[in-house]
């Protein structure tokens, strides 16, 4: 019995295959962005799971001078001579133009077994060549296979080694990276019971897992991101399958009567509408995977260099297949096909047997449900504000924007309604009251399309002005902070000094910058030392501040921090910060510090000397005259021999930030594009869906007197109104949703709060692409409509065969 | 007595299937014309091509002298707003706009609003009351006075109903036919209308009966 309903369902696709296509492909659009996301957040899970798990660092303590230096060889002996199990690693990066690569050495003889050092179990791996010059690399194929520096030691691919990453013995290390130190020390989990406590036996900080920076938590507000763009895809994509089943139903809701009248049972029927919408899920999942797979492939190398540029954290720049986020994926199409179909299985239930059939009832809402929907967006909108002032942690922020999204969506055909219905008061002519009136009536029908579009459009609006926002002030931000015309670099404290002798002289001003890693307030961060001068008095961005902050700085009495420590440590001018052991200064002011996601803190130089007396500066900040800055540079490349990446000009350095914020924000504007392309086409589907049902109202129009040329005109202008209409609503949401994601997702965030700019060329251009959309998606109906045949229309009269 | 309409040797085909063959009639001012036959003989494609709603295959279709079969879609457009009146069996009122709204439609289409004679039409079909409502809020008798007030309010020289009354019930349907018939009387207007009850097509001046595409009695003009 079920089968025999379920073809009588299915014949209804056969004979209406367009809406066949649009039902598949909006669902498959949906899966795609949802599913393109979850696989590029999983492969970047799985990406950090393999960081965090080399060398045990998700396990393991780490020994460290307090200062961010190399841990002295000599004290290592020292601790192996005293019987304490630890084991040096020296880790530092190689640089050659573009290609670069974190380097791991190891030493395997004393590492700990937690340390799982990789391979060296392995019956394939050469262990003499591991050990012995030139020695051997350890990395992944897709790190072997990127740019790499030259003249490096022979490769053996395995995959357990991070991303952009190679682990080698620290012999080879030590002479890649010039250094012979050991960087850190692991320290074994249990030590010999016999000796005192390790922390007795050295001045080095141990360091605990959970203490150090991961980059699983710096990077998770990033994927909540990609997570909540995902997720308005696809619900942007379920008002497209939304449509596409109510107006099946309506379709067939004579078909249904007669299965019913004819003795199916309710409960057969609605199995056989649950069999064939899992069908047509499956179906359109697994279309959508394959898309969203694309998708994501296309995508990866921008995600890859975003969080690079943002976190630090390395990613393959290609996809991985996972069968994970595709299975979940595939669930979460089947559910959203099952919310989607929900209220058509509800109204089968419902349907009366005997009734007769009223055609045009599909999305007839009534006044009631009308004053419902505004009444639920109004608490939903009050909601949002209130989750936005005084909710204060990541997960309200979202919640803002959810609640904030969906009152604006609710409000929307109440909204269109009332000003159509003004509009219409002021109408001229009979043609313009129709198109006003029949616009009005169309809204039901229409609503949920326009729906997807405002979320579509509020989300463009919102992020653009967003990075926009973030753009402008960031550069401006440059601007103050990087003033000085050029910055060098010194291999050696010794190049330094000698450096800052032939400097002086020949420069305004030379500025050390010095700094030493600090745990401050019980983050990780770093305490800068920093001379006082004009360039930094006149220029440095100071957004809270003690009176006579620079004149207290300079007596050495006090400290500046940056706005990321502020906010998370809930600090502000005037309380005391322990920038050292023993050593707790007062706030005198607060910087801006855009793109750090590390705290900070800045005394003067000679504070900074006192509190780390073993730290020389290497690099210089220099102020001369600009068109002098070329020719200096050049000589210290040339009489100095230093690198080319030693000697930068502001020029550079403003160039590369601004190079790694726009690669930040492409993956952004890309999930921005294909969001507004799926409410593009959901319009398409609402327009298309109402086309063939609207024939009964167009054809009365026709037949007194309106050719169908003029019909499909205004048609065609009833779409541009109502987009036109939308993006006017959408435009406050799109304000409202930047302001919270500058001055309340930002801050809970990444710790830093922005000033909201407004970009009218930007809303211009996205009121053009809403338009563009528009015309496209009313193009085919209004193109059908032109050419429709009179003997169509003409059925709308006909009552004979 | 002029000729409002004159049809000559019109035939039309659906694909293969010929719904008019080689049908001729003739229509002065102030006449009515019932239309009779059996269901599928071709009487709504008759009614649809002197209506200029659709184009013949073949023949001669005159309003007024003027021929209208050649004419383009424009042309014809203007023709229904400025000379036609039409009633539908469904009524195929304006869903969106008022009962007033409705009346003026196609007067104010084609520039001839004239808002007294709207308001006569109104109270003679008895609407008067119910000018600001909408469609769905009438009864189907209520409605065909509206479309009726519709089809007279451009003061048309040709009126075409198909089936007017035929979602009516005997009472309504006979009142309707009956402001019908002495509106059009008054206005000069020229009637032609479908019907399948031979009851009401007796109250008309002639009567044509369709048969297979084909008028029984094609030189009963």
């Amino acid at each position: 019995m079920i089968g025999t309903a379920l073809f009588t369902l299915l014949s209804h696709w056969r004979r209406h295959p367009g809406q066949f296509a649009m039902l598949v492909l909006g669902l498959a659009l949906a899966t795609a962005l949802w599913s393109g996301v979850q696989a590029i957040n999983a492969q970047a899970r799985a990406a950090y799971a393999t960081a965090a798990a080399t060398l045990g660092q998700d396990r393991l303590d780490r020994l460290q001078s307090p200062d961010g230096r190399p841990v002295p060889l000599a004290e290592y002996v020292a601790l192996r001579r005293a019987g304490y199990l630890v084991s040096p690693v020296i880790s530092g990066e190689l640089r050659a133009g573009d290609a670069r690569l974190r380097l791991l050495g190891i030493d395997p003889l004393t590492a700990p077994p937690e340390a799982n050092t990789p391979t060296l179990g392995d019956a394939g791996l050469d262990l003499t060549g591991f050990f012995t010059a030139p020695g051997l690399l350890l990395m992944t194929q897709d790190t072997a296979t990127a740019a790499l520096p030259p003249d490096l030691p022979p490769i053996r691919v395995t995959d357990t080694i991070p991303p952009g990453a190679a682990l080698a013995d620290i012999g080879t290390a030590s002479r890649l990276l010039g250094q012979s130190d050991p960087s850190y020390l692991l320290v074994a989990p249990v030590q010999p019971a016999h000796l005192p406590l390790l922390a007795t036996a050295t001045t080095l900080q141990r360091v605990a897992p959970e203490q150090r920076a991961d980059p699983a938590q710096l990077t998770d507000s990033f994927h909540l991101n990609l997570t909540a763009f995902g997720l308005l895809a696809f619900a942007v994509g379920l008002f497209i399958v939304h449509a596409a089943i109510g107006l099946a139903f309506e379709q067939r809701r004579a078909t249904i009567r007669t299965l019913r009248a004819l003795g199916l049972p309710l409960r057969s029927l609605l199995t056989a509408f649950g069999l064939e919408l899992a069908v047509l899920g499956l179906v359109s999942g697994l279309a959508g995977l394959i898309l969203g797979y694309a998708i994501a492939a296309a995508l990866m190398p921008g995600v890859a260099g975003t969080l690079r540029g943002l976190y630090g954290a390395d990613l393959p720049g290609t996809l991985s297949f996972d069968p994970a986020w595709a299975g979940a994926a595939l669930v979460m199409t089947l559910a959203g096909v099952a919310i989607a179909a929900a209220q058509a299985m509800g109204r089968t239930a419902r349907l009366p047997i005997l009734a007769t059939a009223r055609p045009e009832a599909w999305g007839q809402a009534s006044a009631r449900l009308m004053r419902g929907q505004a009444m639920v967006a109004v608490v939903l909108l009050a909601a949002s504000g209130a989750l936005a002032l005084w909710g204060g942690a990541l997960i309200t922020g979202f919640g803002a924007v959810a609640c904030l999204f969906l009152g604006a969506a609710l409000l929307l055909p109440v909204t269109l309604t009332a000003l159509l219905r003004l509009a219409q008061r002021r109408a001229r002519g009979p043609l313009g009251e129709w198109l006003l009136a029949d616009t009005r009536q169309q809204m039901p029908g229409l609503s949920l399309a326009l729906m997807a579009l405002l979320l579509a459009l509020s989300a463009n609006i919102g992020v653009s002005t967003m990075v926009g926002s973030f753009r402008a002030t960031f550069v401006g931000w440059l601007d103050q902070r990087l003033v000085a015309e050029l910055y060098v670099t010194a291999p050696t404290p010794a190049e330094a000094a000698r450096l800052h002798a032939y400097l002086a002289p020949r420069t305004d001003a030379v500025l050390p910058v010095v700094w030493a890693d600090a745990t401050l307030a019980g983050r990780p961060g770093a305490v800068y030392g920093q001379a006082d001068h004009a360039t930094f008095r006149d220029h440095w961005p100071l957004i809270a501040a003690l009176p006579d902050a620079w004149d207290r700085l300079a007596t050495g009495d006090g400290v500046l921090i940056n706005e990321q420590l502020a906010r998370f440590a809930r600090l502000s001018p005037g309380d005391a910060l322990t920038i050292a052991p023993g050593v707790s200064l007062p706030i005198l002011g607060v910087y801006s510090d855009y793109g750090n996601p590390q705290a900070q803190a800045i005394v003067t130089l000679d504070r900074f000397a006192a509190i780390h007396p073993d730290i020389a500066p290497t690099r210089f900040a220099l102020r001369i005259a600009p068109d002098r800055a070329a020719g200096l540079a050049s000589i210290l490349r040339d009489d100095f021999g230093l690198p080319a990446d030693a000697v930068i000009n502001q020029t550079q350095i403003k160039r590369f930030s601004v190079d790694v914020f726009d690669q930040t924000f492409q993956i952004t504007g890309a999930l921005n594009l294909l969001t507004l392309g799926v409410a593009g086409f959901a319009l398409l589907t609402g327009l298309v869906t109402l086309a063939d049902m609207r024939l009964a109202q167009l054809a009365p129009v026709w037949a007194l007197g309106i050719t169908r040329a003029r019909l499909a005109r205004f048609e065609w202008a009833r779409s541009l109104i109502l987009a036109g209409l939308t993006f006017a609503l959408a435009l406050p949401v799109g304000l409202a949703l930047a302001w919270m994601l500058l001055a309340v997702i930002n801050v809970q965030a990444f710790g830093w709060r922005l000033p909201m700019q407004v970009f009218p060329i930007d809303a211009a251009r996205l009121l053009g692409l809403a338009l563009i959309a528009a015309t496209l998606a009313a193009a085919l109906p209004a193109l059908r409509l032109a050419r429709i045949s009179p003997s169509r229309l003409l059925k709308v009269f006909a009552h004979e065969a | 007595m002029s000729k409002v309409l004159e049809i000559e040797r019109l035939s039309k085909a659906y694909g293969t299937v010929a719904v008019l063959r080689d049908v001729s009639l003739a229509l002065a001012h102030g006449q009515t014309l019932a239309l009779t036959g059996e269901s599928g003989s071709g009487k709504s494609t008759l009614m649809h091509l002197a209506a200029a709603l659709d184009t013949p295959d073949q023949g001669s279709i005159r309003l007024s002298g003027q021929e209208i079969s050649g004419l383009d879609d424009a042309a014809r457009a203007a023709l229904r707003r400025d000379r036609i009146g039409l009633v539908f069996q469904q009524f195929n009122l304006i869903p969106s706009l008022s009962v007033a709204q409705n009346i003026a439609f196609q007067a104010r289409l084609g520039g001839h609003h004239d808002p007294a004679r709207d308001a006569m039409l109104a109270r003679r079909l008895g609407l008067s009351e119910m000018l600001g409502r909408y469609p769905e809020e009438l009864s189907g008798g209520q409605q065909q006075r509206v479309a009726i007030a519709r089809a007279l309010a451009h003061a048309p020289m040709l009126i075409l109903a198909d089936e007017p009354t035929g979602n009516l019930d005997e009472a309504t349907g006979d009142a309707v036919l009956d402001l019908m018939l002495e509106l059009v009387g008054e206005t000069g207007a020229a009637l032609m209308m479908v019907t399948h009850s031979t009851r009401l097509a007796a109250r008309l001046d002639r009567r044509l009966h369709l048969s297979r595409g084909q008028l029984s009695a094609p030189n009963a003009v």
